[in-house]
């Protein structure tokens, strides 16, 4: 029988197999960063015992920076020591680390694959749930808690149970002002917020494979908002296009030997799925979270769900979160009022997301009631940004771009939405506080935020198209 | 408390305790620790913000009608709703209920990722079917002071007001490092040499 691509790799990885219980999977590389790490270093430490392969290690700090005079001290306390914190444990165990000031500091999911470190066939883990992102190379890249990270920094190996394997395919052309962002937020809200738990997801067909690698990742990032343990796209030659010539990519002849292997890692047309989805491209429309889990969106054109179908429980759940969002079943999302515009986040920071959000405002301004935060994924977008001009476009807009960092994803800095604050947000999870005490959080795809931006509503961005 | 959990693992053998009824699925680890909680550099005293925003007030009250706030329920195992501990990797949220001094939390399902955390540190994600749960959470309700017995070695939990025992599933790895407080860190240690061996045949290249 034949191999689903998820297997390749993951058995390629393995180094022992423990009877009814996990594997030994090793690990081809390790991104770290400062929030879920200083509590492994000090396990090592107590130990006495160094990291075994500094050289698979990547470090950056992004959870949290400020995003507005990085080159001045962190002013907050805790932050700064945390931060600081990470620059010792690198230093003490020779790890390279891309800290504040660096050119190729950023958001760890953004520099990683923008750097060339992710690569087709590896085994990727951070101490992030978000590490799913990688998976957009046919990598196999999962997000591990912090004795994972300590273990893996004391071996290279993480032990892990294999998951179920399942694959989503979606078929057909979208629509223009459908994104990336609108395929994976339109099949959460379809399988719910915990309906991958258990499994790695492959995503296929023909709309998955028109997408640019951006869009790829977008997808991979957010398959943890299904509960999935990661995502995965085979790598083909828009992958190749993109590896080639990245800085710590394999190069000349070797990217040449490294293609040719990258080009067995698909999934075999005999191999079996423990379970199978498929979509229509031409279903999919602009979409809109409107509760606080990210299996809550609809389509823009449609109403908040009834409540009356559901069950006791579900409709209690649903109930809640509704008023803490302060909006009513059956009412439509479209026409109501934003204050924040939240453009950044590892799912949708990169430049192709900062190019199509200059290229819907150039010319126009921002509504007077919103405030509109650009947060490039790294110092390299927010480098090309400038270069391109796009940096111009937007401030013309009244759009702030900051500099690089997770900000108001997860508002550990002092980026935070205010109380009862609405924000469209291009991040990925619209959890209640998520990006500050009382914050309401719309999750959205760049131009959906973008057109909100300049009406101060939520709004269909196909009238812009 | 929370000294435990300093990478010596507790021995877990039996919990008999009555139980905290959480009755809410999909509680993500922002709402058991939230972001702004996470900049310590230790594992200790997370417990203090366990459910921050659930629990107090913006002035620092504790909200009356918050169950972990109700001193009519109490215990060391917690019952909660489905797909418990979803959205972030934070093991801070393990952390926390471990350092408040919850010892099992019972659920129809776990996220992937908290669950390992959860195991890591010596807390028993314990997953029992929808219908059992639901019986569980009724049994609390009319009787706060109902006792749940869990035996990890038989793999079971009782609630023996109801004459309920009911088994789990644990895989057997699992299983031999929580009853004897083994880590994985020290398994895969003792390991590197076979882990060298792989390198060497393996590498990836490029
Ligand atoms: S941007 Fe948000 S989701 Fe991504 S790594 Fe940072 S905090 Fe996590």
């Amino acid at each position: 029988m034949g191999r689903t691509l998820f297997e390749k790799v993951w058995n390629k990885h393995i180094v022992r197999q423990i009877e009814d219980g996990p594997v030994v999977l090793y690990i081809d590389k390790h991104f770290i960063h400062e929030v879920t790490t200083p509590q492994a270093f000090a396990g090592l430490d107590k130990k006495g015992i160094k990291v075994f392969r500094p050289q698979n290690t990547v470090a950056t700090a992004d959870h949290n920076v400020p995003t507005k005079d990085q080159h001045l001290p962190i002013r907050e306390a805790l932050s700064k020591h945390q931060v600081d914190t990470l620059i010792k444990n690198c230093t003490n165990h020779g790890l390279e680390l891309y800290g504040l000031g660096h050119p190729y500091q950023g958001i760890v999911h953004v520099i990683g694959p923008e750097l060339g470190f992710t690569l087709p066939g590896m085994t990727i883990v951070c101490g992030d749930s978000h590490t799913s992102t990688h998976g957009a190379f046919g990598a196999i890249a999962f997000g591990i808690g912090t004795s994972e990270v300590e273990q893996v920094l004391a071996t290279q190996c993480v032990l892990q149970m294999k998951p179920k394997t399942m694959r989503i395919s979606i078929e057909g052309e979208l629509e223009k002002g459908v994104t990336a962002k609108d395929i994976i937020l339109y099949i959460i809200s379809k399988i719910s917020a915990s309906g991958g738990t258990g499994y790695f997801v492959e995503y296929a067909g023909s709309a998955i494979r028109s997408l640019s690698m951006e869009g790829r990742m977008t997808i991979c990032n957010m398959s943890i908002e299904m509960g999935a343990r990661g995502g995965i796209i085979a790598p083909d030659e828009t992958t190749f296009k993109y590896i080639q010539g990245r800085k710590f990519a394999p190069q000349g002849i070797n990217f040449d030997k490294a293609v040719a292997s990258w080009k067995q890692l698909a999934t075999d047309d005999d191999a079996i799925f423990d379970k199978e989805l498929h979509f229509d491209a031409s279903d999919i429309e602009p979409m809109v979270t409107f509760g606080t889990n990210p299996g809550m969106g609809i389509k823009i054109s449609q109403n908040i769900p009834d409540a009356e179908r559901l069950l006791a429980q579900e409709k209690e759940n649903f109930l809640k979160s509704l008023q803490y969002m302060g909006f009513q079943p059956n009412e439509p999302l479209l026409g109501k009022p934003v204050d924040y515009v939240f453009i950044g986040s590892c799912t949708n920071s990169r430049i192709e997301d900062l190019r199509a959000v200059a290229n819907l405002v150039k010319g126009k301004r921002k509504a007077e009631n919103v405030t509109v935060w650009i947060v490039p994924g790294s110092k390299k977008v927010e480098l090309q940004a400038r270069e391109e001009g796009i940096h111009t476009i937007l401030e013309e807009a009244g759009f702030e771009l900051r500099e690089p960092g997770c900000s108001a994803c997860l508002g550990m800095n002092e980026d935070k939405i205010p109380t009862g604050k609405y924000c469209i947000s291009t991040s990925n999870r619209n959890f209640e506080g998520r990006q500050g005490p009382g914050a309401r959080t719309l999750l959205a795809s760049p131009i959906m935020a973008a057109a909100a931006a300049l009406t101060g509503k939520i709004t269909d961005v196909r009238q812009y198209f | 408390m929370s000294d435990n959990i300093f990478n010596i693992m507790e021995k877990f053998t039996t919990i008999q305790s009555t139980a905290v009824p959480l009755q809410i699925e999909d509680i993500d680890t922002d709402q058991i620790i939230p972001a702004r909680f996470l900049k310590a550099t230790t594992r200790e005293g997370f417990g203090e913000n366990l459910f921050r925003d659930w629990r107090y007030n913006d002035n620092q009250t504790p909200k009356a009608d918050f169950i972990l706030n109700d001193t009519t329920y109490s215990g060391t195992i917690l019952v909660v709703g489905k797909n418990f501990g979803c959205g972030s990797s934070r093991e801070h949220a393990a952390w926390a209920l471990y350092d408040y001094g919850f010892r099992v939390v019972v659920s129809s399902f776990f996220a992937d990722i908290f669950k390992n955390n959860a195991l890591n540190n010596g807390l028993l994600p314990l997953v029992v079917k929808e219908s059992v749960l639901a019986a569980i959470f009724t049994a609390i309700k009319e009787d706060p002071k109902t006792l749940l017995i869990v035996d990890l070695q038989q793999q079971t939990i009782e609630v023996p007001s109801k004459n309920m025992v009911e088994t789990f599933e644990i895989n057997s790895y699992k299983k031999t490092c929580m009853l004897n407080g083994y880590e994985d860190i020290d398994y895969l240690l003792s390991l590197k040499e076979e882990i060298a061996a792989f390198e060497e045949q393996h590498l990836i290249t490029g």
